[in-house]
């Protein structure tokens, strides 16, 4: 007691990037796959493909984010539901995916999201998602005080973005 | 917007069916969320979003499935039944509720089975004919 545990970062992040951030409403992300991922070689063995729960779980952290965000990341956001997974294309290796995701409801409880994959503007899938807010719920139930869903680790991930839509003219200028 | 009852119903039961994943005839006037559904927590919430997107309508915290805060309260429940207290507070939040057969044993774990298809549908016809 006392002593404070050292922070554990989960290396779990299916998104390499956002490139699109609207606050309250919509953001859109990037993610390379890659034969570097160790997984891709077991699924499956001479046809690597994503695991559709991966594209789910990199929909949930874009939303997730997204929502989190939109209450300045005060709130436990929990994946409480998948409203809707549809896939209809593979995903392989070298394959670059852009996930966008819209809120569709928020309130101070709960919210939900929907979204869709695209693959050079081929769709790949279409998810909508429902995220609990835990401590706004389950009265009785306590969690941890510390945001466990929100850690130091998507500060990272949504600077750039954010900066980018602090000063629009610096970043087109660098992309020349 | 008017809209008569059947016309309700059908709206509700497309949304039930969407959000539970259940069928179309299972979705009876008098089926309970919980008990002939399988609704959970966040289906609720879900099922509160649904409907104020396919009415058009707002429905604030509580209104529709009110029993968070009857349970938080301690002076409604005595021995796993409603006090008369809970009862008039239930009777004054769930108009849109028939609680004549709850009354006679208000055990709270029937509380959920008062949740039924055809309890939305009172509520939102109510709801839109106060707009």
């Amino acid at each position: 007691m006392g002593q404070k545990a050292p922070q554990r970062k989960m290396r779990w992040i299916w998104i390499d990037k956002f490139i699109e951030f609207e606050s309250g409403k919509r953001a859109v992300t990037i993610k390379n796959v890659t034969l570097a991922e160790e997984h891709l070689h077991d699924h499956f063995p001479g046809f690597p493909v994503m695991p559709e729960c991966l594209m789910i779980e990199a929909m949930a952290q874009t939303a997730g984010i997204l929502v989190g965000e939109a209450k300045k990341f005060q709130e436990k956001v929990i994946l409480a539901k998948i409203k809707k997974a549809v896939f209809f294309h593979y995903v392989k290796p070298g394959d670059t995916l852009k996930l966008e995701a819209e809120i569709e409801s928020i309130t101070p409880e709960a919210a939900s999201t929907t979204g869709k994959i695209t693959s050079s503007d081929k769709l790949i899938a279409e998810i909508d998602l429902m995220f609990s807010h835990i401590d706004q719920n389950l009265a009785g139930k306590k969690f941890p005080e510390e945001n466990f869903v929100f850690t130091g680790m998507f500060e990272s991930l949504l600077r750039d973005v954010l900066l980018d839509n602090a000063n629009p003219s610096e970043s087109k200028s660098e992309e020349k | 917007m008017a809209m008569n009852r059947d016309e309700v119903f059908g709206k509700v039961q497309e949304v039930l069916v969407d959000a539970l994943g259940v069928d179309d005839d299972e979705v009876r006037t008098d089926s309970a969320l919980m008990r002939d559904l399988g609704a959970e927590s966040i289906d609720f919430l879900d099922i509160v979003f649904r409907l104020e997107k396919a009415f058009g309508i707002k429905i604030p915290r509580e209104e529709l499935f009110p029993a968070e805060s009857l349970m938080n309260n301690s002076g409604f429940i005595s021995n796993g039944k409603l006090t008369e207290t809970g009862l008039n507070e239930l009777r004054q939040k769930i108009p849109h509720i028939d609680l004549s057969t709850f009354e006679n044993d208000p055990d709270i774990n029937k509380l959920g089975n008062l949740f039924t298809v055809g309890a939305i549908v009172n509520y939102i016809e109510a709801k839109l004919n106060a707009a």
